[in-house]
């Protein structure tokens, strides 16, 4: 009936909760920035930001994917795995050129996104635990490709992908750019943008009004999967070694991370790519600006945790505030 | 006891208003204890609106509240509902994974001597209260587990247990059986023996005149009609209601559909034939032609929804064939039978329909987005000349195209999911329950549009719970039974009488 109706103080409350769900995000990086401006030696400079965005790049770029699945009402717990995969993969075929190892790199974590996707859209299994399987697993296969070794990179194509810059921006940095811009479109404007909301928001009447959700969600995870393979590639280029047994390490959870404290609620039907690209940066400018203070990691650790509660707190479902 | 005040919950001059709504205008309403109040009007008349006003939920503008003689004013629904007022809301708020016991002691539980619950104790409680209701459920089930009718029943049975003075019922009966309803009526007159106040909301005029005493009508926020129920004649209401002409009414019927139609001669374009489907269809052959409307009779379980579901590929079949305009479909497939031009109104709306969360842009587009496209990225300018058309065709009233559907009124959300359907611009329309618990005006305007769209060549499959509206909209009845079609009705066979009869042939199985 006239549930568009509500009590004026409740309204005003909720709008206010509204409002901090969806820019709280970009409030907390703009306090952040004013404050190291203010007390931060060496923020403002070309360097020091260069380094904390090639720093964040990588999350982002998996967090880009991370919000797409959450979006479907899932979650991929597999994309630190998968970067893993990638980065192993990448020095068994750099010996054949740059073009055909980075293709390989990519073809693999497609292939990785397709094994969560037919666990998740046709086997019909929960998302968390299909992608658990490959959290746990692709690690484990990305050492076997490996051989269980740190092998150091030395294409020298490879090493001016990970230290390159154009215009005095790092490449790493411009391919995040790149790929957020791309992400974005893809969810505002194009037809499986559209469906992915709408089989998050409601799978069965997205079923029923003959939405193809397999096929969806199939890509999804395929998306996902290439994305998380993306930075594991830029991650060994930056590190100029790839390194199966700690690359990507625990990135599905500043993947997730990104996503909640840009406001995508973990129930789906909605998807926010600016607000992930904030929601990565935030994490990134609260680390750094705790470690110029000379506090310790553990610290930060805290701060994000403490972030992460009032995002979730933020995005309790409309109703449940107001009856 | 009670019965010394003359009301128990009142309320007099109470005005409610919203940023450019006025909700509820001067509002004079008494309830007295052992009486069955009826609250009727059509959306967005202010039922909803008082409700909660009367149940904590919204503090009211102005006027005053009295509640067993004192002046009240609560602070919040909990307050109100540790006073004595329980609200059963139209979808059941407990816990569905908890057992049937659980459910009904939820915060009450019997306690052993050793302040543990005493689940004993709770289960044998549990037996005897729903027993006494005439409820006859293993109480140790999970609550999910049983029909919506009787978790319906146990919420009614909580807020009775609770040794509450008021009960508002929330449109108590859409989801319930007919057997059901006669249960829970005798609840409801249980509850009245006791000297408890019954407030009760519903569409299904029927009901009101069964089981209410006095009745209260709303319209634009003011009470327009307040007496016994038994002095007001159906027409009447119907029409102070609507705030309509009693001639016109009189005139037009009890529903929008218009009678007589002529459904063009030519050949089917729907055959359905030997539908089957494991425990659910049986061998059903469905016809319909161009500008047809084909009802489908039956009593609850009789394979209505899943004929309709199994033509709309929403249902895996067995067996059977559909054919669309010539030409046979593959069943099983809701994009194909999309495709072929087959589109089905789910009878749940909620669950099955709406996207809540999303704008009514978005989910009048749903279906069409491919058709909408160009490269996969979708043309905005299309976009929204389509539902622009629609919006006005169907007057879908929301503030904007970009407004969320969730916050729609019923029967608005009931257009937008018809424009969803009728932007594939389909061939066939399955309609599952296409007014239910929508206002009576919407329900006349669905109606009618029901009427136009087959007048302009459509062919339509009608599911209603309502007689009414199966008999009035329909050209021909298919009645089925246990999932087999019991017999056909045509032309002037399309009456009560008959469909009635046809229904009443052999006694339906009571499982």
């Amino acid at each position: 009936m006239t549930t568009d109706i509500k009590a004026p103080q409740a309204r005003r409350r909720t709008d206010t909760r509204i409002w901090l769900r969806d820019n709280g995000v970009y409030v907390a990086i703009a306090v952040l920035v004013v404050y190291n401006l203010a007390f931060t030696e060496n923020f403002a400079t070309l360097a020091n930001l260069n380094t904390q965005l090639v720093q964040v790049a990588p999350v982002l770029i998996v967090a880009l994917g991370m919000a797409l699945v959450i979006g479907t009402e899932g979650v991929d717990l597999s994309v630190g795995s998968v970067m893993a995969i990638a980065a192993a993969t990448l020095p068994l075929y750099l010996g054949y050129g740059l073009f055909p190892a980075l293709a390989l790199a990519l073809v693999a974590g497609a292939l990785c996104g397709m094994a969560n996707g037919t666990l998740v859209a046709v086997v019909g299994i929960q998302p968390i635990v299909a992608t658990l399987a490959l959290l746990v697993g692709g690690r484990g296969l990305a050492l076997v490709f490996a051989d269980g070794q740190l092998k150091d990179i030395r294409n020298p194509e490879m090493l001016e992908l990970g230290a390159g810059k154009a215009l005095g921006i790092p490449y790493i940095v411009l391919i995040a750019a790149l790929l957020s811009v791309l992400v974005w479109l893809l969810v505002r404007y194009t037809t499986f943008g559209r469906q992915l909301v709408a089989i998050g928001g409601n799978r069965s009447a997205s079923a029923l009004a003959g939405l193809p959700v397999r096929r969806v969600l199939m890509l999804t995870y395929v998306i996902s999967g290439v994305l998380a393979a993306i930075a594991g590639v830029l991650a060994t280029a930056r590190l100029t070694a790839s390194d199966p047994s700690a690359i990507g390490n625990l990135f599905e959870l500043s993947a997730i991370t990104a996503v909640v404290v840009g406001g995508t609620p973990l129930s789906g039907g909605r998807v926010r790519i600016l607000g992930t690209v904030a929601g990565a940066v935030l994490m990134q400018l609260i680390a750094a600006t705790l470690i110029k203070h000379d506090l310790p990691d553990s610290t930060a650790q805290i701060v994000q945790a403490a972030i992460i509660v009032v995002a979730v707190y933020l995005q309790r479902s409309r109703s449940a505030g107001v009856a | 006891m009670a019965a010394a005040l003359s009301s128990v919950l009142s309320a007099r001059g109470v005005g409610k208003r919203f940023p450019g709504v006025v909700a509820l205008s001067e509002v004079d309403f008494e309830l007295a204890p052992g009486e069955v109040h009826a609250l009727v009007g059509e959306n967005g008349a202010g039922k909803s609106t008082l409700i909660k006003v009367l149940t904590g939920v919204y503090s009211p503008d102005g006027g005053d509240l009295t509640y067993q003689g004192e002046p009240v004013s609560f602070g919040t629904p909990m307050e109100a509902q540790q006073s004595g007022i329980a609200t059963v809301y139209q979808e059941v708020n407990l816990v569905p994974l908890q057992s049937v016991a659980s459910n009904l002691f939820l915060g009450r539980e019997p306690r052993n001597s050793f302040g543990l619950v005493d689940f004993r104790a709770m289960r044998d409680q549990a037996r005897d209260l729903l027993t006494s209701y005439g409820v006859e459920v293993d109480v140790t089930r999970p609550l999910r587990t049983l029909g919506m009718g009787v978790q319906q029943m146990v919420a009614v049975a909580r807020a009775a247990a609770t040794s509450a003075r008021v009960v508002i019922l929330d449109e108590p009966t859409s989801s319930l059986e007919p057997r059901e309803v006669d249960t829970l009526f005798g609840i409801v007159e249980r509850l009245k023996a006791d000297g408890v106040a019954v407030l009760y909301v519903s569409h299904r005029l029927d009901e009101l005149y069964r089981i209410c005493d006095r009745v209260t009508v709303l319209r634009d926020g003011r009470v327009v009609h307040s007496g016994p129920m038994a002095d007001l004649p159906r027409l009447r209401l119907v029409a102070l209601m609507l705030g309509r002409d009693l001639e016109e009414v009189r005139r037009e019927g009890a529903t929008k559909f218009d009678g007589e139609r002529t459904a063009a001669d030519t050949g089917p374009v729907l055959a359905a034939t030997g539908l089957t489907s494991k425990h659910r269809l049986d061998g059903v052959d469905v016809t319909v032609r161009p500008g047809e409307i084909v009802g489908l009779g039956g009593l609850l379980g009789a394979g209505r929804s899943e004929t309709a579901m199994a033509i709309a590929g929403a249902l895996p079949l067995d067996s059977g064939t559909v054919v669309v305009a010539g030409k046979r479909l593959r069943t099983g497939s809701v994009a194909a039978a999309m495709r072929a031009g087959v589109v089905m109104l789910p009878e749940d709306r909620k669950a099955d329909g709406i996207l809540p969360d999303l704008s009514v842009r978005e989910n009048i587009v749903l279906a069409a987005l491919p058709r909408l496209s160009a490269a996969g990225v979708v043309s905005r300018k299309r976009q929204d000349a389509i539902v622009d058309t629609f919006m006005k065709r169907l007057r879908i009233k929301a503030s904007s195209p970009d407004q969320r559907v969730g916050d729609l009124s019923g029967g608005n959300q009931q257009k937008v999911l018809l424009a969803r359907l009728l932007c594939t611009r389909p061939l066939v329309l399955l309609l599952d329950e296409p007014t239910r618990g929508i206002d009576v005006g919407a329900k006349a305007e669905v109606q009618g549009l029901v009427d136009e769209l087959a007048a302009e060549g459509l062919g339509v499959v009608l599911i209603s719970s309502e007689f009414d509206e199966v008999i009035e909209g329909s050209d021909s009845i298919v009645v089925l039974r246990e999932g087999r079609v019991v017999t056909e009705l045509h032309g002037a066979d399309v009456n009560e009488n008959t469909l009635l009869s046809a229904l009443a042939e052999e006694p339906a199985d009571d499982h």
